[in-house]
């Protein structure tokens, strides 16, 4: 059966270093890190006190009128998601319910939605104070909470953290009535999740897709569990704008940041028939894993070498036409060697050559919504013909010997390859091409 | 041609049983498996009774060794359930075993949260109206533990299963609430289809019966709160039904390319020959009233599958016995089927297993295989009183002998996720 050829034709990013798409591509190209100190909590006694926070950020003004009462119950990952949607829609041209305005041209029970998920932190404040109303002698009281410490929480408490809310709010507001799925795969989401949604548009199921991922780790709970596992820079409290340093000698682990990133991804001869603007065909996507990945304390990057194998097989093209790689590029010593070497792997010499672009020195770690943003700065790369400069990168850790941009370079740019693992073992490639018509 | 895709293998850890078998034999003798809640005590919660998985330990060639040591409730049961899963399909044993090929793709819920270190801290660190977040820092990295933090992430059952049977092909977790393995078996039958993996591992696996879980949908008022009649409580379709009945557990189904079952000479169970995926795009806390989101699912499994509605011999139920998704999935069935709505049986097996939430779906797909195998629908259990807005055929209390070829399962999940399979005998 012969598939269809995907186009992207929106791109919705919520990032520390922008909102929007030219936003964040002019940062990037500037070279400006977004890292800081924490001042969404006091992170004094944690060992890492840095990260990648979207300052003053509120999805409100991304949602229509008549739905903004429903902005209180949306955990951060949500209004993150909820503003990259609209962000990709307004960008893509196409007019959905979800723009104040204008007749919808798209047919609901074919635009599709498929968003990666993290695990949702609840908000420490407002489960504390229902839990406090339930404590005896300094202790938990579990009896009274079930009599009564409970009914302090919001009846749609839960709803708030449910990871598939991410695209409840978003089909709703967007009237998406088409396949839908949430991916919950960790760092991988993001990029499983767009993967997938091409897959749906290419076999006919939807016109158009809503695709990426969003996630927010910066709170207690996230900050918590990225140190216990020992990825997070604890080396960096006075200079955050140099904490997070992919593939670069001086890399010392990872560093959160906040945000996401939503495709609008369109059958191409729809796209065609609208003159809207194409920045890339989505033409390749494999993915893999490695049995290894479950020892989570020892670096794994998911087998990521038969992912992009696979990639490029899908996209039916061979190592050397790979013109640039945006990889998963986390910081963590082990984590940008496993990589750099999986790369070798699966590119052959092409790795000592081509262009590699990381990302997480600008804007931080955004675990589930890496693969979104990561492919919406893929796909203006493509566009702009322009590849974004690495920030932090001054000379190569040993294994990690790639040609990383230092500035930002103009380049005859075809195909683009991004790259994502997660931690537990399981990776992703994309392949996305230059669109001409 | 397109290719096909076939299931070779089932396991499953339930509130009835801890494997197939068992399971099912209890659900065709409507066994109940509501009891009073251990894993906490819940006895001052409005709903104090669940469906947990009783005296369940990991099978010993499974916890030797250090693999799976710190692996958490949900992912114990999927290790069991693959177990069985894996050894009925022999794949692994046969000499066709690709594991560059072989993947995974489960709808897995988050773990179960390290309750009363997280909550002790949140006493703790508690400053009048608001969390002391310096002095929560400063406790939390003595209480809290890399493993139980790290086993509750979306992806760690995944990671598990490879480590268990060596596989290295695509690996996918999708967690769209209750309708979630449902979701998995389709995309995973898509990826067969496709040619991205040959054979998948595909399934799902909760356990949301934790102080949060239980008060989450206690808020939502979602939850049975018959106590005093627990073994009757989930009562999909009646009248009188007033919530469901949180259950636990895990369900993995081996799906395999046709040509290499054929090749291999493994038994196949049953084809999976349809798949759609739908959104209500309504409300976050309501289900599209007229049943349409659940009816564009149908329709899209049923236009994937290339059959008919006269074809489809019987449909598994999301029928969860609460009072708004039974009424609206029988409207999307009406909607559907039309007139046919009234000769199809519909059941739900939530009546005596309860709610698996994100496994309900991989173990609805097992019993409707088994439907298929022993020619015979698996009964809705406290089905008394009928209520006017549900008026199929919802086999009431008996199992029911009847010649099925093609059988239907839905399952919808909280925000308005709509997922059916169709599958069919072989």
């Amino acid at each position: 059966m012969t598939e269809r050829r995907v186009a992207i034709t929106g791109l919705g990013v919520v990032t520390a270093s922008g909102l929007g798409i030219e936003e964040l591509f002019g940062s990037l190209l500037a070279g400006r890190p977004s890292v800081k100190r924490i001042d969404l909590f006091d992170p004094s006694s944690f060992p890492c006190q840095v990260a990648a926070q979207l300052d003053g950020f509120s999805a409100r003004p991304y949602v229509p009128k008549s739905y903004r009462k429903a902005v209180k119950v949306m955990a951060r990952d949500i209004e993150i998601a909820v503003a990259a949607a609209y962000l990709g829609v307004r960008d893509s041209g196409i007019v959905t319910t979800g723009l104040d305005g204008g007749t919808p041209d798209v047919d609901s029970s074919r635009l599709g939605c498929n968003i990666g998920a993290g695990l949702i932190c609840a908000d420490l404040n407002e489960l504390g104070a229902a839990v406090n109303t339930s404590v005896t002698d300094g202790k938990f009281d579990m009896g009274k909470w079930g009599r009564e410490g409970m009914n302090n929480l919001t009846p749609l408490w839960l709803l708030k953290y449910l990871p598939n809310m991410l695209a409840c709010h978003v089909t709703i507001i967007h009237a998406a009535k088409g396949p839908s799925n949430t991916i919950t795969c960790g760092e991988v989401s993001g990029h499983l999740a767009a993967g997938e949604a091409a897959r749906t548009v290419a076999r006919g199921a939807a016109d158009v897709a809503i695709a990426g991922g969003a996630e927010s780790k910066v709170n207690p709970m996230g900050l918590l569990r990225q140190t216990l596992l020992g990825r997070v820079n604890t080396g960096s409290n006075d200079s955050p704008g140099r904490a997070c340093r992919p593939f670069d000698a001086g890399h010392g682990g990872t560093v959160i940041g906040e945000g996401g990133g939503l495709l609008i991804l369109e059958d191409l001869q729809r796209a065609q028939g609208r003159n809207g603007r194409i920045y890339a065909e989505l033409a390749g996507f494999g993915a893999a894993c490695d049995p290894e990945g479950v020892n989570y304390l020892k670096p794994n990057v998911g087998r990521l070498d038969g992912a992009v194998a696979a990639a490029l097989k899908d996209a039916n093209i061979q190592p050397d036409q790979v013109d640039l790689v945006i990889p998963c590029g986390t910081g963590v010593p082990g984590e940008d060697a496993a990589e750099a070497e999986a790369l070798r792997r699966a590119l052959g010499p092409r790795a000592d050559t081509v262009p590699v672009a990381p990302l997480a020195g600008a804007f931080g770690n955004l675990f589930a919504g890496a693969g979104g943003v990561a492919l919406a700065v893929a796909a203006m790369t493509l566009h702009k013909q322009t590849i974004p400069p690495a920030v932090n990168f001054e000379t190569p850790a040993e294994g990690c010997e790639l040609t990383v941009c230092t500035e930002a370079t103009p380049a005859r740019l075809r195909y683009a390859l991004c790259t994502g693992f997660g931690v537990g073992g399981q990776s992703a490639a994309l392949v996305l091409k230059r669109y001409q018509e | 041609m397109r290719r096909r895709v076939v299931i070779t293998g089932m396991g499953c850890v339930t509130p009835l049983g801890h494997d197939v078998n068992s399971t099912w034999e209890a659900l065709l003798r409507g066994d109940s498996g509501m009891a009073p809640v251990t894993i906490f005590n819940a006895s001052t919660f409005p709903a104090s009774f669940c469906a947990e998985v009783k005296n369940f330990q990991l099978p010993q060639p499974l916890a030797a060794g250090g693999k799976h040591q710190h692996a958490g409730r949900h992912t114990r049961f999927t290790l069991a359930a693959a177990m069985e899963a894996w050894q009925a399909s022999g794949l692994g044993e046969s000499g066709h075993f690709d594991p560059d090929r072989t993947g995974m793709y489960l709808g897995s819920g988050e773990g179960s949260l390290d309750f009363d270190n997280f909550t002790s801290l949140l006493v703790d660190a508690w400053a009048g109206n608001r969390l002391n977040t310096v002095r929560w820092g400063e406790l939390a990295f003595g209480r809290m533990n890399v493993h139980r933090e790290t086993e509750q992430e979306g992806n760690m059952v995944v990671a598990h299963l490879a480590a268990e049977f060596g596989l290295r092909g695509p690996a996918f977790n999708s967690l769209t609430a209750c309708a979630a393995s449902t979701q998995a078996v389709g995309e995973a039958s898509l990826l067969i289809r496709r040619g991205d993996a040959e054979a998948m591992l595909s399934g799902g696996a909760h356990s949301m019966i934790h102080p949060y879980g239980v008060t989450g949908f206690t808020r939502l008022t979602a939850l049975s709160t018959r106590n005093d009649q627990m073994q009757t409580a989930s009562r999909p379709f009646d009248m009188t039904r007033d919530g469901f009945v949180l259950g636990e557990g895990a369900s993995i189904l081996i799906l395999e390319e046709y040509e290499l079952a054929r090749r291999r000479g493994a038994k196949m169970l049953a084809e999976v020959i349809g798949y759609g995926s739908s959104a209500d795009a309504f409300r976050i806390t309501d289900q599209d009233p007229q049943g349409e989101g659940a009816a564009a699912g149908m329709r899209a499994a049923l236009a994937d599958a290339g059959v008919g509605i006269d074809q489809i011999d019987y449909i598994s139920a999301h029928g969860t016995s609460t009072a708004q998704n039974d009424s609206v999935e029988t409207m999307g069935i009406k909607a559907v089927f039309g007139q046919r709505a009234y000769q199809v049986p519909v059941s739900s097996m939530k009546g005596s297993i309860g709610h698996l939430i994100a496994a309900a779906g991989a173990t609805e797909m097992i019993t409707c295989v088994l439907a298929l195998r022993d020619q015979v629908i698996p009964p809705t259990a406290n089905y008394r009183v009928p209520d006017p807005e549900c008026d199929l055929d919802y086999v009431p209390n008996q199992p029911r002998k009847a010649k099925l070829e093609t059988v239907m399962s839905n399952s919808f999940g909280f925000g308005g996720q709509n997922d059916t399979l169709i599958i069919r005998r072989i």
